[in-house]
């Protein structure tokens, strides 16, 4: 099981420029809309034409793998999607709209008769659409036709799904049991999936391996977890969800100045030479009361939001010396939220080393 | 009142029907190929075959019926072709009645067509194609259906076309009781005759279909839009 895509298109003022290869089950792919991601999976379904390229799945068969190449610009291979055998779900899912839930899901079927009704009855229960098999999708909730849409793919048995913005059509409350919900339901699949979002939520939760995207290229790849943990670039970092960063000047071995926050900090590990930035995430601050330790910021409080389970500070280092320099987010939850209330405000925000991202620009 | 409907001569409402639905029914499938064909042209290739598929719309019949005359005329090549070798005649016959009237009826049926394809959400067609959908299925199955009230409206408004033609059908038909006198050419020319009773009877005939049209448009167009609040 694999996939492997080397693609270039161009279109007006963008360019698409990607190569990736990856045999984990589940891939994301995150950035910020506009950055092609839709359209690399659009290429792989062969929706869209690359200009030039290869796009190449490797599927486990009874004896050896088969190797399907699905595009090649040099070998003039260009299957049609209707050949390629891969599922699609669409950001709006695309439920044909005059067709009902059971003629929806039987549109993939190859199939005819017993065999076919046999599936379409199969993909009802497994999907939860038990008593909406006759309704038009215009009559289904958002829920529900993201389940008709996966069980219309399900039912055509894809060697990869491809999940476009899944979750992006729905209310804010129905997405976070719903992403959890397609989770569960992609379990027994066997095939590769891709999923692209823009939430760095979404994918954190489902992807083993991560693409990040932007501007047409990739900017890093990786497993999740360590993309995560270790970014290594700020733009990287940004996109994983990370609020604060400032300039560092490595003074030696253990110790690095940052520029923006005004402050020298001591590292047990050894700092690499080359770096130029830090990252740190808003909810890895804590609090110190009095006297100041190694490691702290100080600060002057310049706004706060309260949110129904969380508080957040915007805070100017007192210290950095640079006026432009972008307000410290510290985010803090409802528990400690309570504690902070029944003290005055810090004096100062420790860093932890274990929370603090290396990166350069 | 009674007399005056056993004495009249019903048959222009039957060629006028006849023409209609044969011309309709051509039109319906030419213009739905049509329709999907131009709208996968480029932009400029586009305004080019869109220009002429829209021209006799926009033409005086009587120059469509001009040129009808000039290609179907039996001292000239075509026309000569077609009688001699399949013989098949078109000037002053019903069958130039129906080329007549589906070359004036055309273009509304392609541009509705057209209209209510280009509504259509791409993400269908492509949804289709991604579950192995072969492309006339898609077409039959999905789009068609999909643009169902688009298509139903340009049908009827192609029969209605079709069927009160006037201009062309008289130049290349003619107007010959019983076999292409349609209509609007028998109360052209029972007005000439000066019978102003029979020429009102049939434009209350015309009326009344003509409104039952419209009628159905509306009918068939609004039911999607019941729900939107009204001003």
């Amino acid at each position: 099981m694999g996939i492997d895509v080397k693609i270039q298109k161009k279109l007006g003022d963008f360019h698409l420029d990607i190569a990736f290869s990856s045999e984990a089950r589940r891939i994301g792919i995150l950035g910020p809309s506009g950055c092609g991601k839709s359209m690399t999976l659009k290429c792989i379904a062969g929706i869209e034409q690359p200009d030039t390229g290869k796009i190449t799945i490797d599927l486990p068969g009874r004896e050896q793998t088969e190797h399907r190449v699905l595009y090649d610009a040099a070998g003039k291979v260009n299957l049609k999607p209707q050949k390629r055998n891969v599922g699609y779900m669409f950001q709006n899912y695309a439920l044909f709209p005059t067709m009902t839930v059971e003629q929806n899901i039987g549109a993939g079927i190859k199939g005819t008769g017993q065999d076919r009704e046999g599936r379409i009855r199969e993909m009802v229960q497994r999907f939860h659409l038990q008593g909406l098999e006759k309704h038009l999708p215009g009559e289904l909730s958002g829920g529900q036709q993201q389940r008709v849409a996966l069980a219309r793919i399900m039912a055509y048995q894809p060697d990869l799904i491809m999940l476009d913005e899944p979750f992006s059509a729905l209310d804010q409350h129905l997405k976070e049991r719903l992403q959890h919900e397609m989770i569960a339901m992609l379990e027994d699949y066997e095939g590769q999936v891709i999923m692209v979002s823009h939430s760095r939520d979404e994918i954190y939760r489902f992807s083993e391996e991560l693409l990040v995207m932007e501007h047409g290229s990739l900017l890093a790849s990786g497993q999740t977890q360590k993309l995560f943990d270790d970014p290594k670039t700020k733009k990287v970092a940004a996109m994983t969800g990370c609020k604060n960063f400032s300039g560092a000047k490595p003074l030696d071995a253990h110790r690095l100045y940052l520029t923006d926050w005004g402050i020298e900090m001591h590292l047990e590990q050894e700092i690499p030479e080359d770096i130029n930035c830090i990252g740190y995430r808003a909810h890895f601050f804590e609090p110190v009361w009095g006297k100041r330790g190694e490691n702290c910021i100080t600060f002057n409080l310049s706004g706060m939001d309260d949110l129904p389970f969380e508080r957040r500070y915007y805070l100017r280092p007192e210290e950095g010396g640079n006026p432009d320099t972008e307000l410290i987010c510290w985010f803090v939850q409802d528990n400690e939220r309570r504690e902070l209330n029944t003290k005055p405000a810090p004096d100062y925000l420790k860093l932890r080393e274990d929370a603090l991202m290396l990166l350069h620009e | 009142m009674i007399e005056f409907m056993q004495s009249l001569d019903w048959s222009p409402l039957i060629i006028s029907l006849k023409t209609g639905v044969v011309a309709t029914i051509i039109s319906f499938f030419i213009g739905l190929f049509a329709a999907r064909k131009v709208i996968r042209l480029s932009y400029k290739a586009k305004a080019i075959v869109d220009g002429i598929l829209t021209l006799p719309m926009v033409l005086p019949p009587t120059v469509a019926g001009f040129i009808l005359l000039l290609i179907f005329s039996r001292r000239r090549p075509i026309g000569i072709f077609l009688d001699q070798q399949l013989d098949i005649q078109v000037v002053q016959t019903w069958l130039g009645c129906i080329i007549a009237a589906l070359v004036i009826s055309f273009p509304l049926m392609y541009r509705n067509a057209r209209a209510a394809f280009e509504q259509i959400d791409a993400n269908l067609v492509y949804a289709g194609r991604t579950l192995g959908m072969k492309e006339s299925m898609i077409f039959w199955r999905i789009v068609v259906p999909t643009a169902g009230p688009g298509i139903a409206s340009g049908t009827i408004l192609t029969f209605a076309r079709a069927m009160g033609e006037y201009g062309a059908t008289s130049m290349l038909a003619g107007n010959i009781p019983g076999k292409t006198g349609t209509v609007s050419q028998r109360i052209a020319m029972v007005i000439q005759d000066g019978d102003y009773v029979t020429a009102g009877f049939w434009v209350i005939i015309v009326l009344l279909i003509a409104f039952l049209i419209i009628f159905l448009v509306n009918l068939i167009t609004g039911s999607k839009m019941k729900n939107i609040k009204r001003w």
